[in-house]
């Protein structure tokens, strides 16, 4: 195990994040805390409960995942993406290191600051509504969890995109709608009994139900669903990357 | 373990998705410590060679042993091996020349050492130069951050692709001061260049690429005595026509109007054919007023080679003389 150089891919990119703090951290709790706003002190009060939550606690554990899978998506797939556009990444590539040791690197600190993002982000939900966190735990271990899955995902898209706009389409085209339609700001029982079904098809549903259930207890489907369908997407994830290392696929001609 | 090469490749072949066959079987032993210079023009596979061993392109067939390892099964021990300094500059847009350093000793599986990254900055003069973003630099800057990232791992075998690219003359000679010091340490050092006259000046053994195939790896000296050709060149006294059938049996072209006379020999040859040609100009009563010779220089050598593994040049085809020796 190459640990310098897991060490080296991962403080160089936690360098990053830190060195443009305002971007990196500062823009995505205050784009959230503008929804906590809105929809939670200002329409919230105007709501009836959800699930007997308030509207405003109700959404918190949504639009951390929606913050979650953005921020994730975009600080791995920027991570790789970069290098592979400015030319540097000739250099891990010939370094010796192990495929694993590279995602390790780069995930694992496109994850992080994910994580450092939402745990930010639930300390600012404070200052606009009141919650409760029954199963902490579960909260935070869900949380990573997610993290590592949409930053492996991010990876990917990385390693695909050719373009600025391919590293973007994907984030806005796909993982946003399916954010918003997968109860971020509602519960699927309040949807008309087609729309529950087809619903049921969005995997980011199991997402924000599983951690909203480590929040208040209740959730759309069950935990253990939402578990093994995270389980699933990470070896889904873990299978397509074993493939682009075997086969080189837009990293070695 | 001496005897063991820095690089040995055995049938090294790779074709890319597109059908095009950079390289065609290609084998190649580079000793230890030695600087050895491949050269060949555009596209014969210079840079796809250099990406197979390095790691950063797949072989379609053949072996690849960086110091006795295998460098896909073996791939920590060969990689960990070789310092790369790419043909393309490339640098990170936001990081500063420190922080890049750092990282790639980092990648190299070594622990910080900032005695020795500071060493290397400022043997390259960039030690000033430590906390400016590595983009805002310039490009003959960029080129020694490149080699300082390459030489912050401490590699045994250096690989420069075309390295002077785009430099200035006076940082040029610091760039080539510094390969000699590297092989002195012991570095093995395999560059690319388009300044054959570097390789003329530095490399030990030199390989010459076409169309992916080495058609030749010999010691620079051998190779410039084996196959360099002298010429002597008579300034005449009165301009020819064409040549006269008393001087057909000999290897002559004109020159400047019929004014110069150019005689191409091969100077390893026990009779040079001088003494007869002179001869034969005083019989045919063609006068002339001066006369010197030269010997083909290494780039005359390497345009010959690969045109004539050509084989389309017309250029060649119309010389009587061998191309590049008739040129000059």
């Amino acid at each position: 195990m190459n640990l310098y150089a897991i060490r080296a891919i991962y403080s160089y990119e936690m360098a990053r994040t830190f060195r443009t703090l305002m971007q990196s951290i500062a823009s995505p709790v205050l784009a959230t805390s503008l929804y906590f706003v809105v929809f939670g002190a200002a329409i919230g009060s105007r709501m009836t409960e959800v699930d007997g939550i308030p509207y405003g606690a109700f959404i918190i554990p949504g639009l951390i995942m929606l913050l979650l899978l953005n921020e994730s998506i975009s600080n791995a797939s920027f991570g790789i993406y970069m290098p592979k556009f400015t030319g540097t990444l000739y250099e891990v590539l010939s370094a010796p290191v192990s495929p694993a040791e590279m995602v390790i690197g780069y995930v694992g600190a496109a994850a992080t600051k994910s994580v450092i993002l939402g745990l930010l982000v639930l300390v600012t939900a404070r200052l606009f509504v009141d919650y409760e966190i029954q199963h902490p735990l579960f909260m935070f271990g869900f949380l990573v969890l997610t993290a590592v899955n949409f930053s492996l995902f991010g990876f990917m898209i990385g390693i695909w995109a050719d373009g600025f706009e391919k590293l973007q389409i994907i984030p806005m085209m796909i993982v946003m709608p399916l954010t918003f339609l997968g109860g971020t700001f509602y519960s699927i029982n309040m949807l008309p009994p087609l729309w529950q079904t087809i619903t049921l098809f969005n995997p980011v549903v199991y997402l924000i139900s599983g951690f909203r259930w480590s929040f208040y207890g209740t959730s759309d489907v069950s935990v253990g669903i939402s578990l093994v369908m995270s389980g699933v997407f990470l070896g889904l994830c873990l299978l397509v990357l074993r493939w682009i290392f075997r086969t080189g696929y837009k990293l070695k001609p | 373990m001496s005897s063991t090469p820095a690089i040995q490749l055995t049938d090294l072949s790779k074709t890319y998705d597109s059908g095009f066959r950079a390289l065609k079987g290609v084998n190649l032993t580079i000793q230890r410590g030695e600087i050895f210079a491949l050269l060949g023009p555009n596209g014969a596979g210079k840079t796809t060679l250099i990406s197979i061993v390095c790691g950063l392109a797949q072989a379609s067939s053949g072996v690849v042993l960086v110091d006795g390892h295998d460098n896909v099964r073996e791939y920590r021990a060969a990689r960990g091996r070789i310092g790369l300094v790419p043909q393309e500059l490339a640098t990170d847009l936001f990081e500063t020349v420190l922080a890049t350093v750092n990282l790639s000793r980092g990648l190299f599986g070594k622990p910080r050492d900032k005695a020795l990254v500071e060493q290397v900055l400022r043997d390259l003069s960039l030690w000033d130069k430590r906390h400016e973003i590595s983009n805002n630099l310039s490009g003959g800057m960029k080129r020694r951050l490149m080699i300082a990232k390459a030489l912050s791992h401490e590699p045994d075998i250096l690989f420069l692709d075309e390295p002077t690219a785009g430099v200035d003359v006076s940082l040029r000679q610091n760039m080539w001061a510094m390969v000699r010091r590297l092989r002195e340490r012991g570095v093995t050092i395999i560059l690319t260049t388009h300044y054959i006259e570097e390789a003329e000046e530095m490399a030990d053994r030199i390989g010459v690429i076409n169309q992916g195939e080495i058609i030749l790896v010999d010691d620079k000296q051998a190779l410039m005595d084996r196959l360099g050709r002298k010429q002597l060149t008579l300034t005449l006294q009165r301009p020819l026509a064409q040549l006269p059938e008393g001087l057909k049996g000999f290897d002559l072209s004109l020159k400047d109007s019929g004014q110069t006379l150019v005689y191409s020999f091969d100077h390893q040859q026990e009779k040079t054919g001088i003494a007869e040609l002179l001869k034969a100009l005083v019989w045919e009563g063609i006068e002339f007023r001066d006369l010197h010779s030269s010997q083909s220089s290494l780039e005359e050598i390497f345009v010959d080679l690969v045109q004539g593994d050509d084989g389309r040049d017309p250029a060649h085809s119309s010389q009587p003389t061998r191309a590049a020796g008739g040129s000059r």
